[in-house]
């Protein structure tokens, strides 16, 4: 068994940098100069850097934001189930407009991306409690009774799962009777290497969507002669489209917390940290209440189910609104109170992670598989799924379905299966993985969901988001979302992706003006691959991916919007929408 | 001492100690791969810029993150990867707003140098002309955000003497700047602020009251290349007899009649020109109207009128080549600074508030005759097709004659690194 440390390790002051930043936040509703002032003085560093901090996180402001802070979801599928009717129903009744406070100072209306509520939109958050299902009928209601004085907290929404479909004959793996601790129980007879074994022959990889083999992670890890190791477990669930975790963290947050105590066990860590998306700050209690109820059981602590010097304890750290932080590298950068800007590969996690020391991140999904796969045997986890890709994968429906929710399939379901399952309405566009993954049309519908091979081009890989798209939605409509997101989320440090993601947006926009022909097709794509070949991290890597897809895919649909008077040579302009500008000023 | 370990860069045998990072590599070897943000002693290296993209081991990356070890293989000189590199430096041109001639930096800058050793003439990229400002709190420098690449060396290398940070990246996205602490800004001493401008790859960081001495031809980037010498081609005269007369036609559009005066520089070649061609339309032989079909039409300028559009694409009907000539008309240079303003704060600054101005004396001028004006200079590609550009404020004459000449008589040319300049 590796060496474990039994004193406390105290993780420098800077780490709690957001934790700081939140407080004021929230208790101010923003950072002031004082404040600002204040954190630079205690951590020592220059107030620029502090503001650096701030201003890459989106829920982070230097003015105030209200009594109440509104934030309205804005990704694909709100915007499909009505996001603007609800986004002007909030401003009337408000009387503040998008990105500004109204006037007495009470309510605050921001947008933001996908908020993990795919399958319950148009959905928002006040003061990071959770409105879903909204309406205008709703809204009004709601922001009348907030002006009563009425809390939010106590009219909010409690998100249901939706859980809709789990494999029949007992082979569901992440929903099937939970004990608490029953997995933990067989941590002393497997040892740590029986545990990596165990994970290895279940072949579990992980689930953010990288599908990196989880054994190898932890192999990597325990092999570190370090005296301090991490457990990170990535709740940063930001994809749009994808709210698996946040079921999960709902109803199974034991089954998160045994996977990170198995693996602290297995590389010989003894601090876990939850990085928490903002987004779900009304899952914290519900979690801090878990690793309470751990502590007390004494699965958290000092010596571990009576495992002699095994201590292992785990704190939540709440992310503040930033999409690139779920890049493993970036999640490190920001636990330690920085920039969630992602690191070369110059080192990896596993050799130098979290304030450099090696660290296993894994994603919430991949602890509770982890878990369970523990508490029931390999052999047994291997029973569903197909050959090369065993078990069960949690998909996020959403779009244009009767039954949005999750759907914990085995691998190796059909796309056609699931759109049945779901009830899909007159399915045309479908988004796998969110906007990083790839689209697929309905003629792919015999494609089987799984972690084989992609390049037989047979099997589709899926992170865990499906949206559904019918005839009525506008391709270019999509993408243009998909486009504005990767805008706004990159971290902005690399060119291509910093660059890139503006420029094609640009040329979207040209595309939906019908200023395009097939060369400026071809153009965008060879963008696309460019930003693909060259992004230093997972986000501009994947950003053009359902672009180039969508431009392969379905090319008809493109070349129906083309400039048909092109002749090769006067490019389209549009002279009446340039001089506008200046016609004001006939008189 | 490091063990040797054995790699290969271009199908080259190259020995070299382990773990050493593959740009120093390359460079003590004589090869050249670009690159913007690398500074060799910061580590781990900053991987920003993305300019040294190489393919390492059959997959995409930067050599400037990759530390060689044995069986090392890398590929840089394939033709997709120079264009690959050529993409992210002119991406890098199209993001910010780079005014080589109005640039304090000019000729000393690395940007502009990587521009002119890929040979970059033109961005395949629409020029995003996104509005930035000009930081001048600070007390002892300048920040220009238009010229700033984020290449991060200065957040990474510039610090008081306390260890404070200098520099910091701000925002995030398309919004990410690099942002100046003003309190520490002013502990910096003279040659701390100088170094600051020196590392700084382009013009973003300007110390005040330090001037660029040297004159043009003696920058740095000025005369040769890095690149090892290639082998120049000896212009060959193998055409055929001239028997008739080439015709061109010329024009400014939104331009200074700068590059119409570079056009004059070649001297005594001129009387040689004068027997080859002859001019149609053009402000050298003041013919308003096209009279004939033309071989090549140079048009200087990009457009900022709709009187601009409409010659433009008389051009295009009347010429079977047509050649941008210069920055405005490439993607429209000096007068595209006022593309991130609104049309309507350029014109009430001009025409109403100017302190010339008499108050409440002044009109927009508008009138049925008069050309409209457009809401931002459109380069000369965004309204016809553009078949070859001559980048330069103004492009050196022999350039442009090389490139005539190349045109219309097929003849072989090679322009000179000392020819090709933005400035």
């Amino acid at each position: 068994m590796p060496e474990i440390i039994s004193k406390k390790f105290q993780e420098p002051p800077r780490t709690q940098m957001l934790n700081k930043l939140w407080q004021f936040q929230q208790e101010r509703g923003y950072i002031d100069d004082d404040a600002l002032k204040g954190l630079a003085t205690e951590f020592g560093i220059s107030e620029i850097e502090v503001e650096g901090v701030i201003s890459f996180y989106h829920f982070f402001h230097r003015k105030p934001t209200g009594k109440y802070t509104i934030y309205l979801n804005n990704s694909i599928v709100s915007e499909i189930k009505g996001f603007q009717r609800i986004m002007e129903a909030f401003e009337r009744e408000t009387g503040a407009t998008f990105g500004t406070v109204d006037r007495t100072g009470t309510f605050g209306l921001f947008l933001t991306p996908c908020i993990g509520l795919s399958d319950q939109e148009p959905a928002a958050l006040i003061n990071f409690y959770p409105f879903t299902n909204l309406n205008a009928i709703k809204v009004k209601d709601i922001i009348s009774r907030l002006k009563q004085g009425v809390l939010p907290e106590s009219i909010c929404d409690a998100p249901s799962d939706n859980i809709r479909y789990v494999p029949a004959e007992d082979k569901s793996v992440f929903f099937r009777k939970y004990q608490t601790g029953q997995a933990l129980g067989k941590m002393e007879s497997l040892g740590p290497q029986g545990i990596i074994e165990e994970i290895k022959k279940s072949e579990l990889a992980g689930r953010g969507g990288a599908f990196y083999p989880t054994w190898k992670k932890w192999e990597a890890t325990r092999q570190q002669p370090a005296s301090q190791k991490f457990v990170v477990c990535n709740a940063d669930e930001g994809e749009p489209g994808t709210f698996k975790d946040r079921v999960l963290m709902n109803s199974y947050a034991g089954s998160m917390i045994g996977g990170m105590i198995i693996c602290g066990y297995a590389i010989g860590a003894t601090q876990g940290i939850i990085y928490l998306r903002g987004e779900y700050w009304w899952l914290k209690s519900k979690i801090e209440a878990a690793l309470q109820e751990f502590r007390v059981i004494g699965f958290l602590g000092k010596n571990i189910c009576d495992i002699k010097g095994f201590d292992f304890d785990i704190r939540i750290q709440m992310g503040a609104g930033s999409y690139v932080c779920g890049e493993e590298t970036a999640l490190l950068e920001s636990l330690e109170g920085k920039r969630g800007e992602p690191r070369t590969k110059w080192y990896f996690p596993v050799e130098r992670g979290y304030l450099q020391y090696p660290t296993v991140i894994n994603n919430v999904e991949t602890f509770c598989a982890a878990e369970r796969i523990i508490e029931m045997g390999a052999d047994a986890f291997r029973e569903s799924g197909i050959p090369g890709s065993p078990g069960t994968k949690l998909i996020s429906v959403s779009g244009d379905c009767k039954l949005p929710g999750i759907y914990e399939i085995e691998w190796g379901m059909t796309v056609a299966e699931l759109l049945e399952l779901c009830g899909a309405e007159d399915p045309y566009y479908i988004q796998v993985s969110g906007p990083s993954g790839e689209c697929i049309t309905v003629k792919e519908k015999f494609r089987r969901i799984s972690m084989l091979d992609l390049l037989a081009r047979k099997d589709i890989r899926c992170g865990g988001s499906f949206m559904i798209f019918n005839k009525q939605r506008d391709i270019v409509k999509i993408l243009l979302n998909f486009s504005a997101f990767f805008k706004e989320e990159s971290c902005g440090i690399c060119t291509p992706c910093r660059a890139g993601n503006f420029i094609i947006q640009r040329k979207l926009e040209r595309l939906q003006d019908g200023l395009f022909n097939e060369a400026d097709l071809q153009e965008l794509k060879s963008w696309g691959t460019l930003m693909k070949n060259t992004s230093r991290c997972g986000l501009g890597k994947t950003a053009a991916n359902s672009l180039i897809s969508a431009i392969d895919k379905f090319h008809d649909y493109f070349v129906a919007r083309f400039d048909k008077d092109f002749n090769g040579l006067n490019l389209k302009f549009d002279m009446a929408a340039a001089t506008a500008d200046y016609e004001k000023y006939k008189s | 001492m490091a063990n040797l370990v054995n790699i290969k860069i271009d199908g080259k045998n190259i020995q070299a100690p382990e773990g050493k990072n593959l740009m120093l590599v390359a460079r003590e070897n004589g090869i050249f791969i670009p690159s913007l943000c690398y500074y060799e002693h910061i580590e781990p290296p900053l991987g920003t810029c993305r300019t040294c993209t190489c393919k390492i081991n059959g997959k995409y990356g930067p050599a400037c993150t990759e530390k060689v070890h044995e069986g090392l293989t890398v590929e840089v000189d394939s033709a997709e990867l120079i264009d690959t590199r050529k993409a992210l430096v002119e991406m890098m041109f199209a993001e910010g707003n780079h005014i080589c001639p109005a640039c304090e930096k000019s000729g000393n800058c690395d940007l502009q140098h990587m521009g002119y050793e890929l040979g970059i003439a033109v961005t395949r990229f629409p020029h995003l002309f996104k509005d930035r400002i000009i930081d001048y709190k600070p007390s002892r420098m300048v920040m220009e955000h238009n010229r700033c690449i984020k290449c991060k060396r200065c957040v990474e290398e510039v610090f008081t003497d306390d260890g404070k940070r200098v520099f910091n990246y701000m925002n995030r996205g398309n919004e990410t700047f690099v942002g100046v602490d003003y309190i520490q800004e002013a502990k910096l001493s003279e040659a701390q602020a100088i170094n600051a401008m020196k590392i700084c790859p382009t013009g973003a960081i300007i110390v005040r009251g330090v001037s660029m001495t040297a004159p043009f031809g003696d920058r740095e980037f000025d005369q040769q290349s890095t690149q090892q010498k290639k082998v120049l081609k000896k212009p060959t005269l193998n055409r055929p007899a001239i028997t008739e007369k080439k015709i061109i036609a010329t024009v400014s559009l939104a331009g200074c009649f700068g590059c119409h005066m570079s056009m004059l520089d070649i001297d005594t070649e001129l009387l040689d020109v004068i027997e080859l061609v002859s001019f149609d339309k053009s402000p050298l032989t003041d013919f308003k109207q096209f009279t004939t079909r033309c071989h090549i039409g140079l048009v200087e300028g990009g457009c900022c009128n709709s009187e601009n559009v409409e010659t433009l694409r008389k051009f295009r009907e009347h010429c079977d080549i047509l050649v941008a000539l210069g920055e405005c008309s490439v993607w429209g240079g000096l007068p595209s600074m006022r593309n991130s303003i609104p049309l309507s704060e350029c014109l009430e600054e001009a025409y109403l508030n100017s302190v010339t101005n008499e108050p409440g004396g002044n009109i927009i001028p508008y009138h049925e005759d008069l050309p409209k004006i457009l809401d931002r200079v459109y380069a000369c590609n965004e309204i016809v097709k553009i078949d070859y550009y001559i980048p330069g404020c103004p492009p050196s004459a022999n350039h442009i004659w090389k490139a005539v000449k190349n045109l219309l008589w097929g003849e072989e040319y090679s322009i000179l690194y000392s020819e090709f300049k933005y400035d």
